[in-house]
């Protein structure tokens, strides 16, 4: 940690310093904290019994469901993905492998209102495969499938993009020793691979998490708003909110707020983890 | 015998790895793979292992009672067998622990996956580790995790690992490579111990060669995707078959010259000395080993060379005496200390050396 | 005994199949497929019926809306950012780690989550915005409230990109520098900034990319006026409520080919310095 002291504290000027730590601080606190700190204020500013009635009326508890219910299909099954992408992509080379990485990538890049958009063209009633379904009764836009769908797109990279870096940097000596010994292929994932990505998996499976229910313009679009219904938590909150139910509104929202700090806090504890497993294998 | 290599040759796009490799190990020695770099010392390895495949034999040139591109592991060829049915031990260079395991789950690994029915039981599979720690002597060391270790103490651990399976091939890829020069000596002295007692065959790549003169039964040198020589450790240092043998075991003076006469064999140079002779159509290099060097203060021999004293070192079991020459030629001569003293050499003498045994290597013709 | 050809295919670790098979089946009916739904739609749109929807002056508003405030707010989180990337890896401060978790809030929290918390400090009776109405200062339902919305968004993206590559400086150089004579501000100008020009333009382009198809935390604030604050991710859904499918594509698919566009270039700088340099941007 000498080169601690080498660092810019002894080449700027106190005063630069200073000045640029305060813009610093004032334009996060600004543009960050307030925010946060409003979306409290504002759903305890009526008092705990409105909260808690917020939370706990019919629409507000169907919503939560919905997300919920959203969440917990999206999630395992990108999970999966996440893994098996992570395998053919790190142990193995192929032409396009490149091309395959920054395509798993490609929800990122996309508005969620195209996202839903795309799922309208093909699931909708005028869309590619809407009629089929519908003859066989099931419906997906204005539905609940459709409202899972939308989720899946919009946190497809999570698990992946956290697991391929690091096992690109990982390597696979580990899974040929254990060859070499004799395992199969299921052993050598479950025993030697598994153990080795743990924390990414699991940071990756609460991020994809908190943005399976926080999502809100995929779903929006594909979804027919009609509250009870097909609303997300985040379908809900536009709703009282553009009914001028503020405190319903913000109330819903501090759950999802305090989701997002736990994930935030999640996230440091466990990028310090990974840091430290990995500097420690390769210091000798 | 253990394994046999018929014919493997491997190439990577226009790299040539191995060019046409034959090879035998008899049970229970201790083969070294040496080479510099490049070499294809490793790529056998891993062939043998099947963690790589030979290329198919070409079709024409083939000779039809060969196998051409095999293995096989006591007469039965491996081709269609993948690493884990081989049942070789492989050590990697950087050891490849489970670093997520304890020491004690490392070593049991191999047995663990097994199916159930040949699976050991769980107090089987206990004492088994337990013999290899004392084998490694890491005693006591069951509990800790390769995190927690030296250098040294994982490369044990690794070894305990792949012998744990009680392979029937030993292969270790460069294994004290990544470790201190001390480290390193004690590990080798400690392999070939083990080896004496375990008598699995072994196949060691190494690109060091005091470490495959010391420890190994024979001595297979490879360069550039062919195997120069084979022979025991002495075999190869003091009956070099090619020019790179020589060069690259051991310290070699080299004499450009020519030859007279027809005939090229090891002995002592006649009148012929290099130096006299400009070099012609015959131009070849003679080889000297330092300590093959006679040294004396005055002209004894008429065709003794003439040398001034540049450098002596006396750090080592024989001086090192560095010559040179009136051609500006550097010469080393190697001499026991008690020699040195008794000449007094000192630096800026002039003094005249004469080789006791030189080596010429005739270039292969092919016709 | 010859050997058949497939076996003398290089070993891999096992589980190729599955694993490969899985991942394209997956990524093609989750992303593909839809993606090509959507290319398709745009282009066997009459064209005629295209540059009709796309020149209709409410569209071209909300282009002219969006591309501009995405590109403004881009560029300031690029000032801020950088100021702020400096600071958290450069300086020492109390609270400095709880800052750094901080900047990825935007990111870690529901859109619509951000949107009506903006919308609520920044209307005329906010926390902020009460005491910028009177001055004149409309920081919401305008677009100046569209910008702050963006610049929300886009922070974290210019500040986590920026940070690995300031880590990455070489402190000698600026130290080299300084001992031939230049004065600090010297340094900063002529090697500290033209080193982290590489992460700051993709900072920028990624910055900006997603600004151009943020829906959740700009509707609130925005207003959504017609031709005055609407941005164009809320114009398709609009035009979806009126079931206008074709007209949704078409702006879509502009958008879409805008933003594919950007990220190819972010992908270009990155070649392109990597060849000049060899450094990683």
């Amino acid at each position: 940690m000498a080169n601690d002291k080498l660092k810019a504290d002894s080449v700027d000027p106190w005063w630069v310093r200073w000045l640029l730590i305060g813009a610093t601080v004032g334009f996060m606190v600004f543009l960050l904290v307030l925010p946060l700190g409003v979306i409290f204020w504002e759903a305890i500013r009526k008092g705990w019994g409105v909260y808690v009635k917020a939370l706990t009326d019919r629409s507000a508890r169907n919503a939560i469901m919905l997300s919920l219910v959203a969440a917990g299909i999206s999630v395992p099954l990108n999970f999966l993905f996440g893994l098996a992408a992570a395998w053919a992509t790190t142990k193995y080379t192929f032409p396009g492998k490149s091309l395959l990485i920054s395509m798993i990538d490609l929800p990122f890049a996309i508005s969620p209102i195209i996202a839903g958009l795309m799922y309208v063209l093909v699931f909708g009633l005028q869309g590619w495969l809407g009629a089929t379904l519908a003859s066989w009764g099931i419906q997906v836009i204005f539905a609940v499938p459709g409202v899972v769908l939308a989720t899946i797109f919009v946190t497809f990279p999570f698990v992946a993009r956290e697991l391929i870096p690091l096992m690109q940097e990982q390597g696979s000596e580990e899974e040929w020793a254990a060859i070499s010994l004799g395992a199969s292929g299921w052993q050598t994932f479950l025993k030697v691979t598994l153990p080795n990505i743990k924390w990414a998996i699991l940071y990756g499976v609460l991020l994809c998490n908190a943005r399976a229910m926080g999502e809100f313009g995929a779903v929006s679009v594909v979804s027919s708003n009609i509250r009870g219904r097909t609303n997300t938590i985040p379908l809900q909150i536009d709703a009282l909110y553009n009914d001028y139910n503020t405190a319903a509104a913000f109330a819903l929202a501090s759950i999802l707020a305090t989701l997002g700090i736990i994930t935030l806090i999640a996230k440091t504890l466990l990028e310090q983890k990974i840091e430290r497993q990995n500097g420690q294998e390769e210091s000798t | 015998m253990s394994v046999e290599v018929r014919g493997v040759s491997k190439t990577y796009g226009s790299f040539t790895a191995l060019r046409d490799i034959n090879l035998k190990i008899e049970t229970g020695e201790l083969v070294a793979l040496l080479g510099p770099s490049g070499s294809g010392k490793t790529t056998l390895l891993r062939i043998i292992a099947g963690m790589d495949t030979p290329d198919a034999p070409a079709a024409e040139g083939a000779i039809a009672d060969r196998a051409d591109g095999s293995i096989l592991f006591f007469g039965e060829d491996v081709a269609t067998m993948s690493v884990g049915q081989r049942r070789v031990g492989f050590v990697f260079q950087h050891y490849a622990l489970f670093k997520h395991m304890t020491v004690f789950d490392n070593i049991a690994f191999g047995l663990r996956v097994r199916p159930k029915s040949s699976r050991p039981s769980q107090s089987e599979i206990t004492d088994r580790v337990h013999r290899l720690l004392k084998l490694i002597q890491l005693e006591g060391f069951g509990q800790r995790f390769p995190m927690q270790l030296s250098g040294g103490q994982r490369q044990r651990v690794a070894l305990a690992r792949a012998l744990a399976i009680e392979p029937r091939i030993l292969l270790l890829d460069e294994p004290f490579g990544a470790l201190d020069a001390k480290v390193r000596q004690s590990l080798r002295e400690w392999l070939r111990r083990l080896h004496e007692e375990m008598h699995t065959t072994t196949v060691l790549v190494t690109h060091d060669q005091e470490e495959a003169l010391e420890v190994a039964d024979r001595v297979v040198v490879m360069n550039q995707a062919k195997i120069e020589q084979v022979g025991s450790p002495a075999e190869v240092f003091h009956h070099p078959a090619s020019e790179f043998v020589i060069d690259f075991l051991g310290n070699v003076n080299v004499f450009h010259g020519r030859i007279a006469g027809g005939d090229f064999q090891p002995g002592p140079l006649s009148a012929n000395l290099p130096q006299l002779q400009s070099v012609g159509a015959n131009a070849t290099k003679i080889y000297v080993r330092p300590h093959e060097m006679k040294i004396a203060r005055s002209k004894e021999d008429a065709d003794a060379i003439e040398a001034t004293v540049e450098r002596i070192n006396r750090a080592g079991v024989n001086a090192k005496i560095h010559l040179q020459t009136n051609q500006n030629d550097q010469v080393r001569v190697d001499l026991p200390l008690d020699q040195l003293d008794a000449l007094a050499l000192e630096i800026g003498e002039r003094v005249y050396f004469k080789p006791i045994q030189a080596r010429v290597f005739a270039p292969d013709y092919t016709i | 005994m010859r050997t058949s050809k497939a076996s003398r295919r290089r070993p891999q670790l096992p589980g190729w199949g599955l694993t490969f098979g899985f991942t394209i089946f997956y990524l093609s009916i989750v992303v593909l497929i839809p993606l090509l739904a959507l290319f398709l739609k745009s282009i066997t749109m009459d064209w005629s019926e295209f540059v009709a929807t796309m020149s209709h002056p409410r569209v071209l508003a909300a282009i002219r809306l969006t591309f501009g405030a995405s590109f403004l707010a881009a560029l300031i989180n690029v000032v801020f950012g950088s100021i702020t990337a400096w600071s958290l890896i450069r300086y020492r401060f109390p609270l400095r780690k709880l800052l750094d978790a901080l900047v990825d809030l935007p990111f870690a929290m529901p859109t619509a989550v951000s949107g009506i918390a903006l919308a609520t400090i920044y209307s005329h009776t906010g926390l902020v915005g009460s005491n910028l109405f009177p001055l004149g200062i409309k920081t919401a339902n305008s677009g100046l409230g569209v910008l702050i919305a963006l610049i929300f968004i886009g922070f974290p993206f210019v500040v986590r990109t920026l940070q690995p590559a300031i880590e990455d400086l070489d402190h000698e150089m600026e130290q080299a520098a300084a001992s031939l004579g230049a004065t600090r501000f010297q340094t900063v100008m002529k090697v500290t900034i033209p080193s982290l020009l590489p992460a700051i333009l993709t900072g920028f382009t990624l910055a900006f990319a997603r600004a151009l198809g943020e829906y959740g935390s700009v509707i609130f604030i925005a207003g959504n006026l017609p031709m005055k604050t609407e941005i164009a991710s809320l114009l398709i859904v609009s035009r979806l409520d009126e079931n206008d499918v074709a007209g949704a594509s078409a702006i879509a698919f502009v958008l879409l080919t805008a933003t594919l566009f950007i990220l190819l270039l972010i992908q270009a700088i990155g070649w392109y310095f990597n060849r000049r340099t060899g450094r990683q941007t």
